[in-house]
């Protein structure tokens, strides 16, 4: 069978593509190696009701994939380690129908304009790739708006004064703000910083047919019982809706096949295990920073920059002890953020000049408090005391963090490839990430963990302390150097120039005509947000070029 | 009635979970939670079809809406390659050992509780968190799974009547009925 584009992962990225190409007329095909617990397996333009609140089931159960035994990855911190320090789990992502927009808590904040263009507004720093985007945020506002619609974005417009320009109003008004949220964001900004209700892709009234949130507190990392989180149920539903679109599910690319400049379809391997071939005038991959590569080296397809310039987010986690319950349990995982930390200031600039940097930046700045009950349990220590700590829970119940998305920078040296030995369950080689924060990652979150401690002070913290993750930076019990960020990104970037970038400014590949990558592979520097509404706006727009649509033709 | 592990397996198992998380006054300990049982469930769910991995959405029951955790999800092939292997172990099985021999849960407690010596039930409590101590790797497997089975959905086996929960002022799975905005908000 030949169909108009095969379309490589069902995440935010892969569905989005799948949604415009679909509106725009054309047939596809989404293929996902997970298994599909999002849609309903009768209906497909419904969703399914697996998700629940359900601690093991989806942290220690795997649920929503990768397996770790079926899909382990593999980690270094540098080439002097040798083939690898670990194998198993590596930021895992779900592997499913929906990818990690299945439990995603859903921030959704936009990059800002100069997040487009760090090397001409920041400069270069020493041993970074430092590049500007082949767009501006101008060229992106109008997919920013049209995704933000499409899955349902709550928020309060001008409530973040550092937020580029808008072309209209968030789609629905910003959700409950939680209890201790309200008190860090108050003592915030008594010291001059400027907290603002989090965009989120979670319902905060009815919306596009799927309820408000409930604020159930089984938010991050569980999938939405109620489907309030509309990214990517909100746009799967639809695509399968329009009869264009077939979804296998279980199904593993295991190779874009090309002859010349030409990808002539996949070959894939189905839930029985028989490796197969389709045609497809176009191939879209979109299996995220990590598998996109991956792929790529599988297939042979792009430059030797294909893996390389890998950035996590690198993550400082300052956490204070509240005289307070903070409740965490209840709402979304997190509803107020803060991006001073992105924006330079007099102390920024004497702390780089300090380091002997050129300038530093840190990331948006998560106001978090709570978790779930068996992840408590498991970090206090056990014998005769555990009862009585669960009871008073100092973690669960007083325990507030502010978790900054630090902005990691480009390095050639942080990398995805081929591991040379381990294997997955089907036999192919397992991705590789070598990883190690830079300089410049580690001067930021020392420069701002102490401002952070400030306002934790301010709220009325008894003690605080600081880790981070990977595990540099302060001394904590997050000493793994795996990193936790979930925020994966570059691996495939994107510029003008083959010799410096993997694909072009619509996501294609150098050197082919039909291959486009559609997340946050493309990405050529990190910002310090999340980078999934960037990405799902950047596969909206390739797409859109692909199929010759606008956002005023599409709903 | 016990799933996979014998009489004896089980009477030290709760010895060992009843060192780990004893009984307070203000709390029930992993004994009276049914965390053994919770373990119990986990290395037998196999015995069970659908196996007894995954419970099933969207609501418990306890908060309102249909009681589905108790509809556990079935398998796929894949699916039940890797829990069996992680439960059972590899055995030699070729399609289980891609990246080399795998020895699983049942192994891991049976030699586990095994290497725990038989009188460990009769030894003082502190003698009992020497032995633990001394088997970091084991006591590290069954902490985790007690952790699971006091606090995890009592459709896993453990938690009994959802006391650990209530314990520690938990209200554990709460779909459909949620928490208003208001308590959301306020202290
Ligand atoms: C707990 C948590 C909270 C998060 N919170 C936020 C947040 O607040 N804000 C934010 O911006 N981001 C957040 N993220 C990150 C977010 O989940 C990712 O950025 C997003 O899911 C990436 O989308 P994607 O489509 O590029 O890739 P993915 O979501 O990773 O989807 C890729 C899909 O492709 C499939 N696939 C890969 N390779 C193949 C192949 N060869 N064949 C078939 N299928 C394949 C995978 O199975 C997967 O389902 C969070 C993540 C987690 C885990
Ligand atoms: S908190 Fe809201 S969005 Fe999150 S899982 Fe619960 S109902 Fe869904």
């Amino acid at each position: 069978m030949s169909v108009d584009a095969v379309i490589i992962g069902s995440g935010p990225g892969g569905s989005t593509a799948a949604d415009v190409l679909t509106q725009a007329g054309w047939n596809v095909v989404i293929i996902e190696k997970g298994r599909n617990h999002l849609l309903d397996p009768k209906d497909l333009s419904k969703p399914a009701s697996d998700f629940s609140n359900d601690e093991v089931k989806f942290m220690d159960r795997y649920f929503l994939g990768p397996d770790p035994f079926l899909e382990p990855r593999t980690f270094r911190v540098s080439v002097e380690e040798g083939d690898r320090s670990h194998v198993g789990e590596v930021n895992s992502i779900p592997s499913t129908v929906g990818g990690g927009g299945t439990h995603a808590d859903g921030k959704t904040p936009r990059f800002r304009e100069v997040d487009f263009a760090m090397l001409s507004e920041f400069g270069p720093q020493p041993d970074a790739q430092m590049a500007d985007w082949p767009l501006s945020y101008d060229d992106l506002e109008p997919w920013y708006a049209h995704v933000e619609n499409a899955i349902g974005v709550a928020g309060t417009e001008g409530a973040n004064p550092f937020a580029a320009p808008r072309s209209g109003p968030f789609p629905m008004p910003s959700g409950a703000p939680m209890y201790a949220s309200t008190i860090s964001s108050a003592a915030a900004e008594k010291l001059g910083f400027h907290p603002y209700a989090a965009p989120t892709a979670a319902n905060s009234v009815p919306y596009g047919g799927r309820p408000a949130c409930n604020n159930c507190g089984f938010c991050a990392f569980l999938g939405c019982p109620i489907h309030a989180k509309g990214d990517p149920v909100a746009l799967l539903t639809r695509t399968m809706a329009t009869g264009r679109a077939e979804l296998w599910s279980e199904t593993y690319v295991s190779r874009i096949r090309t002859q010349g400049r030409q990808a002539t379809g996949v070959d894939y391997i189905g839930p029985d295990g028989v490796e197969r071939s389709m045609d497809a005038k176009h191939v879209i991959v979109a299996g995220g920073a990590f598998e996109t590569p991956r792929l790529l080296l599988l297939s042979g397809i792009g430059n030797e920059l294909v893996g390389r310039n890998l950035m996590c987010h690198y993550q400082s986690i300052i956490v204070g002890m509240m005289p307070f319950d903070v409740h965490g349990d209840r709402g979304r995982a997190v509803t107020h953020v803060h991006d001073d930390a992105m924006i330079p200031d007099k102390r920024s600039i004497q702390a780089a000049k300090d380091a002997g940097l050129p300038w530093i930046r840190g990331g948006l700045v998560e106001h978090s408090g709570g978790g779930m009950p068996a992840r408590e349990a498991k970090i206090y220590p056990w014998g005769a005391n555990h009862g009585e700590l669960m009871k008073n829970s100092p973690m669960r119940r007083h325990l507030f963090a502010f978790i900054m998305q630090g902005e990691d920078l480009p390095y050639a040296t942080n990398t995805v490839d081929l591991d040379p030995h381990i294997k997955d369950v089907r036999g192919f080689p397992v991705a590789r990430i070598t990883y190690r924060p830079g300089r410049h990652e580690l001067v930021a979150s020392q420069h701002y963990g102490p401002q952070l401690e400030e306002i934790l002070l301010e709220m009325g913290a008894t003690w605080t302390t600081k880790t981070s993750s990977p595990g540099t930076s302060y001394n904590g019990p997050h000493a793994t150097p795996v990193p936790e960020s979930r925020h994966i990104i570059g691996t495939a970037r994107m510029g003008v120039d083959p010799a410096t970038s993997v694909v072009d400014e619509w996501g294609r590949v150098h050197g082919l005509d039909n291959v486009i990558v559609a997340d946050s592979s493309v990405f050529p520097t990190s910002a310090g947000y999340g980078p999934t509404l960037t990405l799902v706006a950047l596969s909206a727009r390739a797409a859109g070029h692909l199929a010759g649509v606008t956002p005023a033709s599409l709903s | 009635m016990l799933i996979w592990l014998s009489e004896s397996e089980f009477a030290t198992l709760q010895s060992v979970c009843d060192r780990m998380v004893p009984k307070s006054d203000a709390t029930p300990g992993a004994v009276q939670s049914g965390a053994p049982e919770y373990i119990d469930t986990l290395l037998g769910a196999f015995s069970f079809d659908p196996p007894r991995i995954w419970a099933g959405g969207p609501s418990s029951g306890r908060a309102g809406g249909v009681a589905a955790f108790k509809n556990f999800h079935s398998l796929t092939a894949m699916d039940e390659l890797a829990w069996r292997t992680r439960i059972e172990g590899s055995q030699g099985i070729p399609e289980r050992e891609f990246n080399g021999p795998v020895i699983g849960l049942q192994q891991a407690y049976r030699d586990g509780l095994a290497a725990l010596g038989s009188d460990f039930d009769a030894l003082t409590p502190e003698e009992q968190s020497e032995r633990l101590h001394a088997t970091p790797d084991f006591a590290e497997m069954v902490f985790t799974h007690v952790c699971e089975g006091m606090y995890g959905a009592p459709e896993y086996g453990g938690n009994r009547e959802t006391r650990a929960w209530a314990a520690i002022g938990f209200a554990g799975d709460v779909q459909p009925r949620g928490w208003t905005d208001q308590e959301v908000s306020a202290p």
